[in-house]
């Protein structure tokens, strides 16, 4: 440890050594579970990363709206919405791309929603996220039908060789088809932000605006298409609940997944892959708490397990959210001169 | 000599805002590698007309023409900042745009970028503005994050900004408010440099010196017309000033020597944390006495921010003991000081100087609300408090037509005195005024100047931070020059040096002046 703590300052070893020094507790740590119970450490894990799914996408989501200089607080609602079309056009239309594809469009035309009160009419977006919580849970409370059935749910698809691997191909290589665009869309994100032009006015936009105007960016425009894009991406956490996960709805079936994601997005420090090993984080703390529950050795009350992620999510956003530095210029409505 | 070709010129350019004509029937005429200056004071039209010809506002009458590389002349349409940047029009903000998070490669290439296939192509831009560094004599490490560059560099970044999009007339928005007196030298050689590639200047300014100094041609525009145009040869100080005014202004400020008394404030070895958690005061000790003006010298961010509020009690100081009238105040509470006798007048008047929403008769009593007469029991006493705004307001000379207009509606130079009027109408000892004429017309700050001059003769210290070493050389009695946290100098006024005044506040100060006990003048 001591070597690592003393590499030169330049070196790619130095800037990333905490990531190196945890990498290396958490594999000897889950190598070791598995040395000492194959079958469950893989299923808590593996769990792990489909828990992380709909958590890891409504962060993305928040992330892309912040970063533009939009605070998006309706990512609960939007969830909820669009796990509720995606299943009715399950229901009705039985074919499962295009559930999906519904449930991704609702979640576009919430984003679509949210950018018109935040963009155009500039109220403050803490209500207009607030409006779209409000308007999900009364538009799926009121047109909930119970005992809707379908013919079925997305299945998990192998990736041949690579799902052979022990402990890593059930993890990663054995998942149905929203888990793995969770972990595609981690990557293409980081690669947009970062690396290219829409990235970099995205970013600009969201931490001085007025910049971004003078040298000819449209401000409205760029918060219009990331606020909508972001929806679609939690559309896609909606359509993860219902027709993948569970396979029907329930009322309120997001169960606060929307706020842990914003927990989450701020843990990752509005980074892709910051929000990724976050949500993997919380997806462990839940698939922990449902092993622990099922298995009962210990002698907790179950209430107490199941706080688990909540708890989790308090202990985070106490000790982070004052430390950690948001887009500057999120949640102010632009006005042009 | 024959002149250069015209550049740029606007003809009877019109502009009216609801209840003003911010531009009457403007002409203006820039040639190819001249400096012309752009003078008067805030709300004269000056921003507006560069507003215009950035594309930023359409005028609603007059045309613009720009002149091509053989010198003829076409009158064009500029309906937004791209129009500008393809005509050859860049611009320098007053307040720089740039994102203080990116590198200085990604702010210059953005809205602009290099890109390879769809990734954004690194290695090209930071060429490309190597190579214009180089040949415009502007040292820039393009890797450097923008919020960690001292402001003149930040300008040297929006500079090569402008150029990195061809630019061949520059609009610099009162460049050197922000500098050091050293920074706008670089920056008038930057400028010749510019120049002499044929690069055109509109240099807006209020400050007179600096357009005798580097001007090529001088415009000075009043209540938004063109009162004249001259050059530096032909004018002077004192002529420019009545110009822009519309009357004689008395440039100097008037005042006899102070005759100090006893000690007002104490401050010893005071320790003050700063935003980030870096100390930013680090060790000050001074003393003001009754009757005389302190001014505290220093580029801003050198810790007179922390200085001033550790002083008022908005911030709580780390370590050091402070005296007000031989009492020790406790820190952070702004209460105990204003019932000690201390009044304020803080650096952002928007966000700790008024309630902007509020009546001006609500701002009147910020700090005394809830004494009798304006409070009996729980119970506000509203007539009490609008006589005494009515009062003030007459006392004051504040242009309001009711002490129920909110203060959001009232000018800079209304709003300060509106402040002054609150602060310095309660029996007071101690006055601390940070950059209290920033941004006001020459005639609010005539006024300030003389008013704080007022207090200081009826025996009340003064503590003055400001940027402006003019102000400071006008109105100070005794100077400190604050640099990284510390006072590195203190002088009587009368034997201070532009010069040396300078070198100490961008921190090569060559001579040593002990930090501790200063000497009463």
């Amino acid at each position: 440890m001591q070597g690592i703590l003393q590499l030169e300052k330049t070196s790619v070893l130095y800037r990333y050594r905490n990531l190196f020094i945890y990498g290396t507790l958490l594999i000897v740590a889950v190598l070791a579970s598995y040395i000492s119970n194959p079958v469950i450490t893989t299923a808590v894990l593996a769990s792990a990363v489909r828990q992380a799914t709909p958590i890891v996408l409504g962060a993305l989501c928040g992330m892309i709206c912040e970063r533009s200089g939009v605070i998006n607080i309706g990512i609960e609602g939007q969830m909820l919405l669009s796990a509720f079309t995606g299943f009715l056009a399950n229901v009705y239309l039985d074919n499962l791309f295009l559930a999906v594809l519904v449930a991704v469009l609702t979640g576009a035309l919430l984003g679509l929603l949210l950018a018109f009160m935040s963009v155009t009419l500039k109220i403050d977006q803490i209500i207009g996220g607030t409006v779209i919580n409000i308007l999900a849970l009364g538009l799926t409370g009121y047109f909930y039908i119970s005992g809707l059935t379908t013919s079925g749910k997305l299945q998990p698809i192998r990736l041949g060789p690579l799902a052979d691997i022990p402990l890593i191909g059930p993890i990663f290589f054995s998942n149905p088809p929203i888990t793995y665009a969770a972990i595609i869309l981690v990557f293409l994100s980081h690669y947009v932000l970062f690396h290219t032009r829409w990235g970099l006015r995205t970013r600009a936009v969201g931490e001085h605006p007025r910049a971004a105007d003078t040298v000819g960016i449209d401000v409205y425009k760029i918060r219009y298409a990331n606020v909508i894009i972001a929806g679609a991406v939690v559309g896609l956490a909606g359509a993860f609940l219902t027709l993948e996960s569970v396979g029907s709805f329930e009322r309120a079936m997001t169960n606060g997944r929307g706020f842990v994601a914003l927990a989450v997005m701020i843990f990752g420090q509005w980074t892709p892959f910051g929000a990724w090993g976050a949500a993997l984080l919380f997806g462990f703390a839940m698939a922990l708490q449902t092993q622990l529950q099922f298995t009962g050795q210990f002698n907790i009350p179950h209430q107490f397990i199941g706080m688990l992620p909540y708890v989790l999510t308090i202990i985070v956003l106490a000790g982070f959210v004052g430390r950690s530095r948001p887009p500057a210029a999120e949640g102010v409505p632009y006005e042009k001169e | 000599m024959s002149m250069p070709p015209v550049a740029l010129e606007v003809r009877n350019i019109t502009k009216r805002f609801p209840g003003v004509i911010a531009n009457d029937g403007i002409n203006f005429t820039l040639r190819r590698g001249e400096i012309h200056a752009l003078l008067g004071e805030n709300g004269a039209g000056k921003s507006t007309l560069m507003n215009i010809i950035y594309g930023l506002y359409s005028p609603d009458e007059g045309e613009i023409l720009i002149g091509g590389p053989d010198g003829e002349l076409k009158p064009v349409e500029i309906r937004d900042p791209h129009d500008a940047i393809r005509l050859g029009i860049g611009m320098v903000h007053q307040h720089f745009m740039l994102v203080p998070v990116f590198t200085v490669a990604e702010n210059i290439i953005l809205g602009d970028e290099v890109t390879r296939g769809p990734s954004l192509d690194m290695a090209t831009a930071r060429k490309k503005i190597k190579q214009l560094a180089y040949e415009y004599g502007l040292d820039v490490d393009p890797d450097a994050l923008v919020e960690e560059l001292p402001v003149g560099v930040q300008q040297r970044v929006e500079i090569i900004k402008a150029l990195y999009r061809n630019a061949r007339i520059l609009v610099l928005d009162e460049p050197t408010a922000v500098l050091t007196p050293q920074e706008v030298e670089d920056l008038f050689k930057v400028i010749e440099n510019l120049t002499e590639r044929g690069v055109s200047i509109i240099f807006i300014t209020h400050k007179l010196k600096e357009v005798l100094a580097i001007a090529d041609q001088i415009t000075v525009m009043r209540r938004g017309r063109v009162v004249g145009t001259t050059t530096p040869a032909e004018t002077s100080e004192q002529e420019l000033a009545s110009m822009m005014v519309g009357r004689e202004v008395i440039l100097q400020v008037e005042k006899g020597p102070a005759k100090p008394g006893e000690v007002v404030l104490d401050v010893k070895d005071l320790y003050v944390a700063g935003e980030r958690g870096i100390e930013a005061v680090r060790g000050v000790s001074f003393q003001i006495r009754a009757g005389e003006i302190l001014g505290i010298a220093g580029v801003q961010g050198n810790g007179q921010t922390e200085l001033v509020e550790a002083l008022t009690g908005l911030r709580p100081f780390v370590k050091g003991e402070v005296r007000l009238n031989n009492q020790l105040v406790p820190p952070d509470d702004p209460r105990a000081l204003f019932e000690l006798g201390l009044s304020h007048i803080p650096e952002d008047r928007h966000k700790y100087g008024l309630v902007l929403p509020f009546p001006i008769a609500d701002n009147e009593v910020l700090n005394t609300y809830y004494k009798p007469p304006f409070s009996q029991g729980i119970q506000r006493q509203g007539n009490a408090i609008l006589e005494h705004a009515r009062r003030l307001i007459k006392l004051f000379d504040v242009r309001a037509p009711s002490p129920l207009v909110p203060a959001a509606n009232l000018s800079g130079g209304n709003q300060q005195k509106v402040i002054v009027a609150r602060e310095l109408s309660r029996d007071v000892r101690l006055l601390i005024a940070n950059q209290p004429t920033r941004g006001l017309d020459v005639g609010s700050i005539e006024y300030i100047h003389r008013k704080m001059v007022e207090m200081r003769d009826q025996g009340i210290a003064v503590l003055l931070v400001s940027a402006e070493l003019d102000e400071i050389l006008a109105l100070a009695d005794r100077i400190a020059v604050m640099y990284h946290g510390q006072i590195v100098a203190v002088m009587d006024a009368r034997d201070a040096d532009r010069e040396e005044l300078g070198l100490l506040m961008a921190g090569s100060g060559t001579v040593e002046v002990p930090v501790s006990t200063p000497q009463a003048v």
